[in-house]
Formats: C-alpha cells, structure tokens, sequence
C-alpha cells in the first residue's frame, strides 16, 4: 500500500499544482452526496499519507537522483565563478526539496517563489513585486479568528515558529501546526539524504585517490 | 440548501480547531525525538512547541554543515563520477 500511494505522487510528478488542486474539488462534490463513512475513509489515507510522506526511502532516492541532477546542473552554468560554496548548495537543496513537495504546502511554495524572485531580480526590478503579489493570492489558507485566549508565552513561541518556517509570518495557529509537522519531515529527510550522499562522495573521493594501493585505501576508507 | 447560520460560524468554527489543534500539538510531539517517549499528559503546549523550534533550528543547522561538506567535496569530484555515484543511487 505504501508504494502505491507514492506511485500516485510520482504519476503526478510535473512540478505544479493543479493536479493537487483539481483533485481537492472533486472530493468536495462526491461529500455532498455519500454518507460519513467514505468521509473517514478519506480522512484516514490522508493521514496515512501524511505520515508516511517524507519517510519511505523511495521518496529519498527521488530527492537525491534530483539534488546530484540539479548540483551538476548549477556547476554546468557557473563554470567562470572559483568554487562552490555551501550557500550555494544549500539554496539548491532546499529547492528541490521545495519542488518535492509539489507546491501542497506553504513553505514549499514561500521557496519557490523566494528563489524565484532572486532570479527574477537580477533582470527586472519590476518583477519581484510582482511575484509578491501572486504569491499572497496563490495562499488557500484561510486566517481564523480565534475567540479563544492564549497564552502569551505561546503566542510568542508561535511567532517564533512562525519566522523559523518560511513563508509562514502571518500564518493562523492552526496552518503553522501544519506546516511544522511537514516541515520537519521534509528537513529530516532533506538530512538523511545529503548525509548519504556525502559519504558516498567521500568515499568515491578516496577510492580515486590511491590507485596504486588499492586494496589497502578501500579499507581505511571508513 | 444551505441551512448554515453566519452568526453561530465563527464559535462553531473555534470548536472545531481547538481539537484540531490538540490533534497537531500531539502529532508534533510524536515528531520531535525528545519527547516522544514522554506521557502526553504532562507535555504543555509551551514546551511542544519550544522544542519544536529547538529542532528546526537544529536541523537547519546539520543542513547547513553538511552543505559546507558537499560543496567541499564536488570542488574535488570530477564530473564522471556524478554518473557513477547516481547509478548507486538509484539501486
């Protein structure tokens, strides 16, 4: 079952969001019409799919095959500056780990449209307030008004949250809940593969070094 | 069609996100590897979420590192070996 709801994410892999969007207007028309039950049904693969969205391994390997395409592909275009720098990778990864996530959620798209408008910026001035507005209109959060009191420590730890996740200042309290838990997840694995990926390189890096011993550079490898 | 009354929204609606909310705060908790093991109970909402600032923060960190190590060490790999290493990948 875990595979087949990722062969879904992979199916609609084309990078935008109105396959995501589409798909949520249809659920909205069959609710009108079938009991509760298909309600929890529902209810449960998408929490099932939340749960396991960022942790199965086949959606790591998809992230690195995209982290090495896209790394040799910002080398490919900037063969006149010196050397990487880990800013650079760095803006990379999160990227793609943006582009993962398909746009369903609002770091994701606050990513996106950050690397965006930097790019944008360096042709047109004009741009950037541009892709600021469409990003406030592209937002489907709604804001709620809580009649509820909070407490004022976790209103500031909220607003806290809120700076540390991009792309959510002014998120409601709910949203923010939200985007952690995916948020998190997403980092998490964005981790475990750029860890994976280092050691590999590294030990590519070593095998290469010492043709002549090669027996004896394999093992002292690790 | 509609039998929605505007007046009763917005507590209707406060209601429902108050366990919503409660539901959040424990799938977060379930995240973070510090208070996994702990009771739900005596985990205030505070604590969950300083906790949860504690990690990104700590996550964004090791991203940070590991992309100095990376870029460190595609300075010295050589293109070729991009292949290689993404056919090990995919297996």
């Amino acid at each position: 079952m875990e595979s087949f709801v990722s062969d879904d994410h992979v199916e609609s892999n084309c990078g935008t969001s109105s396959s995501s969007s589409s798909s949520s207007v249809e659920p909205k028309r069959k609710r009108r019409r079938i009991e509760s039950s298909d309600d929890v049904e529902e209810n449960e693969k998408a929490a099932y799919r939340t749960v396991k969205r960022w942790r199965t391994e086949r959606d790591q390997r998809i992230y690195s095959s995209k982290l090495l395409q896209a790394l040799r592909h910002v080398r490919g275009r900037s063969r006149t500056r010196s050397s990487w720098r880990g800013r650079e990778v760095r803006d990379t990864a999160d990227r793609v780990l943006a582009v993962s996530a398909k746009g369903a959620t609002r770091w994701s798209r606050a990513v996106l449209a950050s690397s965006l408008s930097l790019r944008l910026n360096r042709r047109h001035r004009k741009a950037k307030v541009a892709v600021a507005g469409c990003n406030r209109l592209k937002k489907k959060t709604v804001e709620t008004i809580t009649t509820k009191k909070k407490l004022p420590a976790v209103e500031k730890k909220l607003r806290v949250l809120g700076r540390l996740i991009p792309g959510c200042r002014k998120a409601s309290c709910l949203n923010l809940l939200e985007e952690a838990t995916d948020y998190i997840a997403a980092l998490e694995m964005q981790v475990r593969a750029m860890a994976s990926l280092a050691e590999i390189l590294s030990a590519a890096q070593q095998q290469q070094q010492p043709p002549a011993d090669d027996r004896l550079g394999a093992n002292i490898a690790s | 069609m509609s039998s929605r009354r505007s007046r009763s929204r917005p507590s209707g609606a406060s209601r429902i996100t108050d366990d919503q909310i409660a539901d959040l705060v424990s799938k977060l908790q379930q995240l973070l590897p510090e208070l996994r093991n702990r009771c739900s109970d005596k985990v205030s909402a505070a604590k969950v979420l300083q906790e949860t600032c504690n990690y990104i923060r700590n996550l964004h960190r090791e991203v940070d590192d590991l992309s100095e190590r990376l870029s460190e060490l595609l300075a010295t790999t050589d293109t070729a070996q991009a292949a290689i290493i993404r056919s090990l990948l995919m297996q």
